[in-house]
């Protein structure tokens, strides 16, 4: 049995902002299910009473002192975005407004 | 060709101090050398001949000033495309970042323009450095100088293959699940993940952050230290940086290179020795870990039963991360847009953006990832995952009291041809199952030339504890003392 369907790559690819085509979608359920099958294995390990590990440096409230340092100008900043206007990013429309 | 790309690193940097050549001699005969076999190896991205011309005559300058500059200043160096290089452009092998020029340089580039060394481009990898062959470049893929129909391995098949063909001396790679150990392995180049944490990851342009870690690609082990030592240590501008300075790389190199290994416990991992790799690996690692004992090394067999979860844990700890670092990529603040016609709203434009821009296996990690995050199948994979991580962890430390260091072959494969793996992700997956466990420890590791098999170099794989990553050099230069040089043949 499969253990993602196409309907679930779907609603993934839209939760990730992938705009997939019917095609991408038939392709990547088939080898999405074949991944998953594989890495499901990490089911096998009883690991009831261990920790999880999400990063292998245990550093902890890692902070640098409060001086001032130069940072990027806005012109640098900008300088690769696709659009800028006024000294700032231009985006297009978020809310529906009148035009 | 001339003899000057023949050179190692540690011998250009002699001859560049006693003024027997000047940088922008060494810089040109690169160049040149690029432009001869590029046509062929395809391991650049982007070609800065004018900024290494530049670069170069300001060390001539330097030296003849009688400045002091370090040992290596003057030698040419390639630099993986995922590192950020202040004006020079950064893709990362993909097209939402075609034509992008960073405006700040990475921590690692900020170190290597102070000590001298001299940039000539860009190497082509693996897009956002996800796979092992180089052929997920938006690019086009990069061939394995020994046999141009096989791939040089991946996601940092440029930055090897530009080092196995002469093109450059040193190369910057990062290494997430092996990115610089399996292509060292397939291309008969040394490449090191040094400890997580030991080199900076500022200005690298994540894949997952938790794993992601860059290092030296060389054509010899004193060469990866060399390298290893100038980008090493302590950078405030990473929080997961460790606040301690690099150990004893290159003295450990050299060391090594004397050939006496006494004393040495070499941890053989039970597990990986040879099961699942190609006879000729196999046959190849057991011939390594003889000359190994040969040089007075100790041998004791270790098991890591936690180690075969290594791969499935790793594929969803990298896509997990993975699906949250490339949110960035949103078409607002750099790189590619698509769709902004005024009829699209911006979540439109972002997907349209991110669909155009995102080739397949990015998208099928950031789907995985997104999945294996998900309410309803998170403990059961990512949760899972991470306790895996834990257990392979405790392995490594078991292992290690008492062994100095762990060997396995560095991949279960010699280059495969191009177009063989990419029609079945988790074929391609395997090429990194012996690498995967240190990424996941965060242990430095090195893959080492180890002979042949069909004509095709394979690598030995040396795993050390967390910061003792001069103990792997050590074994490695004994390696390759006591192994005769790989040489590729002419392209």
């Amino acid at each position: 049995m499969a253990t993602i369907s196409r309907e679930e790559v779907a609603h993934l690819a839209r939760l990730a902002r992938l705009a997939v085509t019917d095609e991408e979608l038939d392709t990547f359920a088939g080898q999405l299910d074949v991944i998953l099958q594989a890495v499901a294995q990490v089911g096998e390990v009883a690991a009831i009473d261990v920790p999880p590990t999400s990063h292998s440096v245990p550093l902890t409230n890692v902070y640098r002192d409060d001086v001032v340092v130069p940072g990027l100008s806005r012109e640098d900043a900008l300088a690769g975005a696709p659009d800028a206007e006024d000294n700032r990013f231009r985006v297009p429309r978020i809310l529906d407004e009148e035009a | 060709m001339s003899d000057i790309t023949r050179m190692t690193a540690a011998e250009l940097g002699r001859r560049l101090g006693a003024k027997e050549l000047s940088a922008v001699e060494v810089a040109t005969a690169h160049l040149d050398r690029v432009a001869e076999v590029e046509g062929k190896v395809h391991a650049f991205l982007h070609v800065d001949r004018d900024g290494a011309l530049e670069a170069a005559r300001a060390v001539d300058a330097a030296r003849a000033k009688g400045d002091e500059v370090g040992p290596l200043a003057g030698v040419p160096i390639a630099v993986k495309d995922v590192i950020a290089t202040r004006g020079v452009p950064t893709t990362a092998g993909s097209k939402i970042l075609e034509g992008w020029r960073p405006p700040y340089d990475a921590t690692i580039t900020t170190r290597l323009r102070a000590a001298g060394l001299v940039m000539l481009g860009k190497t082509n990898m693996d897009e956002f450095a996800m796979g092992s062959s180089t052929e997920y470049s938006a690019y086009g893929p990069t061939f394995n100088p020994w046999d141009t129909t096989r791939i040089p391995g991946g996601s940092g098949g440029g930055s090897a293959a530009a080092v196995a063909a002469y093109e450059a001396p040193l190369a910057i790679g990062t290494d997430t699940g092996g990115s610089i150990r399996q292509p060292a392995a397939v291309t008969g180049t040394v490449g090191a993940k040094p400890t997580y944490g030991g080199t900076s990851r500022y200005g690298l342009i994540a894949f997952s952050s938790s794993l992601d870690t860059p290092g030296p690609c060389a054509r010899t082990v004193e060469d990866a230290a060399l390298l290893h030592a100038i980008i090493g240590g302590h950078d405030p501008r990473d929080s997961t940086s460790i606040p301690q300075p690099v150990p004893d790389v290159v003295g450990a190199a050299r060391l090594g290179a004397s050939g006496d290994l006494s004393g040495v416990r070499l941890g053989l991992v039970k597990e990986f020795a040879g099961d699942g790799a190609e006879p000729g690996v196999a046959a190849a690692y057991r011939e390594s870990v003889d000359a190994l004992v040969k040089l007075g090394a100790d041998v004791v067999e270790v098991s890591c039963p936690n180690f075969k979860f290594a791969l499935p844990a790793y594929y969803l700890i990298a896509p997990s991360e993975c699906s949250s670092n490339l949110a960035r990529f949103d078409g607002v603040r750099f790189g590619l847009r698509t769709g902004d016609d005024g009829k699209h709203s911006l979540e439109e434009v972002m997907q349209l953006t991110r669909e155009e821009g995102f080739g397949p296996e990015v998208k099928r990690r950031i789907i995985l990832g997104t999945y294996a995050l998900s309410a309803g199948y998170y403990d059961a994979y990512y949760g899972q995952a991470q306790k895996v991580r834990t257990l392979i962890t405790r392995d490594f430390q078991a292992a290690f009291e008492v062994a100095d260091v762990l060997v396995a072959p560095t991949t279960p494969f010699v280059a495969f041809p191009l177009g063989s793996r990419t029609s079945d992700p988790y074929q391609m997956y395997l090429a990194d199952l012996y690498t995967i466990p240190s990424n996941l420890y965060g242990g430095p590791a090195i893959s080492v030339p180890a002979g042949l098999s069909e004509g095709l170099p394979v690598g030995l794989q040396i795993m050390a504890p967390t910061m003792a990553d001069d103990r792997m050099y050590r074994v490695a230069a004994a390696l390759e003392s006591a192994l005769p040089a790989l040489t590729p043949p002419a392209l």
